[in-house]
């Protein structure tokens, strides 16, 4: 067919069309995800017992914080490498700033805690299972994510699978900041970050397979 | 090939997506015709030992571009848009065929991309038409009727038997099904 007669075919029947369809297809992902990550932990894990308690407490909202930034921003930039020639700048910015904030305080809280106390800082008493329940929580709105990207038009393949796999993973923390009974900023700095980086390595790895269209 | 300048690509090319976008007749069959154009005079000068993929990948590209016509952000320029396209479609082609060592001038500039155009077609090696043909009924019919025929939706509808979104989806899935033909899927 030559190129004339296959544009001829491509117009004919287009009346108005919507654009930017891109942002409601991943809100939605993003909205099955949240939903999925909340119920899951809520009714699997339960509430932290501590919960009305910490939540008066400044470190718990800088607990929450982290992982909520990175909704924000992950959404964003998942957005932006949804859509063919967006330009990313300043996105991983505004990604790494929360992040920094949380390392920041973990630093500062090592260094003001007595030797005895520093590890117990960064391991709490849950270390071992914090970052598997981030991933695990995270998988619903991976495969949301995945599935909603894999109809629009990322043209960076691992970039776009792993920002699809981070803010997975933002999801997947923040829903765990409702059972999660730790505070300290180092834990926080080391396990959650781990956490979120488990689902953003697996939507790295599966992004170019995926994706391609 | 004859010069244009970059921003009456732009500008150019904005206004008749724009256009199109509203449901002004017309608008959309130019708006992809003289990108068409302009992916020929850009796939050309990056495939000079490939000059045969040349009108492959334009209409590849094109097919992609209305596939994706949903993903361009009205509130962005549209050339880096088509651009991140062409080039995606591009490297794809090449790494598909084990090609990589094909690609002429690998770092080029959206601003500069579409200032070319080449409104020479020359024949393209896959028939589209035939990849058309092997599509399931069900996908093919209301590609036929709407697009081929020219028969509006309704009209389709009551010849098939199925309803009117169901033919738009039909439509829809069978243009990305013959996208996933011509990148060599099935």
């Amino acid at each position: 067919m030559r190129t004339d007669a296959f544009i001829a075919l491509l117009a004919t029947g287009e009346h108005a069309f919507p654009p930017n369809e891109t942002r409601r297809r991943l809100a939605v992902a993003l909205g099955v995800g949240l939903l999925a990550a909340l119920a899951a932990s809520v009714s699997l894990l339960g509430l932290s017992a501590s919960l009305a308690r910490d939540a008066q407490l400044p470190l718990f909202w800088a607990k929450v914080s982290l992982p909520l930034l990175l909704v924000m921003t992950g959404f964003l930039a998942t957005l932006r490498l949804s859509r063919p020639g967006a330009r990313l700048a300043p996105l991983p910015l505004a990604m790494a700033a929360p992040v920094a904030f949380i390392w920041g305080l973990a630093g500062q809280q090592i260094l003001t805690a007595e030797a005895g106390q520093r590890l117990l800082l960064v391991l709490g008493n849950t270390w071992l299972v914090c970052p598997w329940i981030i991933a695990l929580l995270s998988l619903p709105a991976l495969c949301a994510l995945l599935w909603a990207m894999k109809g629009l038009a990322p043209t960076r393949l691992r970039l776009a699978g792993g920002a699809a796999g981070l803010l997975a993973g933002a999801i997947g923390a923040l829903a765990y900041t409702l059972h999660c009974p730790e505070l300290a900023a180092p834990f926080i700095g080391t396990w959650y970050v781990l956490g979120m980086l488990i689902p953003a390595t697996v939507g790295a790895l599966l992004g170019p397979r995926l994706l391609a269209w | 090939m004859e010069a244009a300048k970059p921003d009456g690509a732009e500008t150019r090319l904005r206004s008749l997506f724009m256009a199109a976008t509203h449901g002004e007749a017309g608008a959309y069959r130019q708006f992809l015709t003289e990108l068409g154009d302009r992916l020929r005079a850009y796939f050309r000068r990056r495939l000079v030992r490939l000059p045969d993929a040349v009108e492959d990948l334009v209409q590849e590209t094109l097919l992609a571009v209305h596939n994706q016509r949903h993903s361009y952000d009205p509130t962005a320029p549209i050339t880096p848009w088509a651009h991140a396209i062409a080039r995606y479609k591009l490297v794809d082609h090449l790494r598909r065929h084990g090609r990589g060592d094909a690609l002429n001038d690998p770092l080029d500039e959206a601003c500069e991309v579409f200032a070319a155009v080449d409104t020479e077609a020359a024949e393209a090696r896959r028939d589209v038409g035939k990849l058309l043909a092997v599509l399931p009924d069900r996908q093919r019919l209301p590609i036929i009727h709407v697009k081929v025929e020219g028969r509006s939706v309704a009209d389709t509808a009551q010849i098939t038997g199925m309803s009117e979104s169901a033919v738009k989806v039909a439509i829809h899935r069978g243009l990305k099904a013959l996208a996933a033909r011509l990148r060599g899927e099935r």
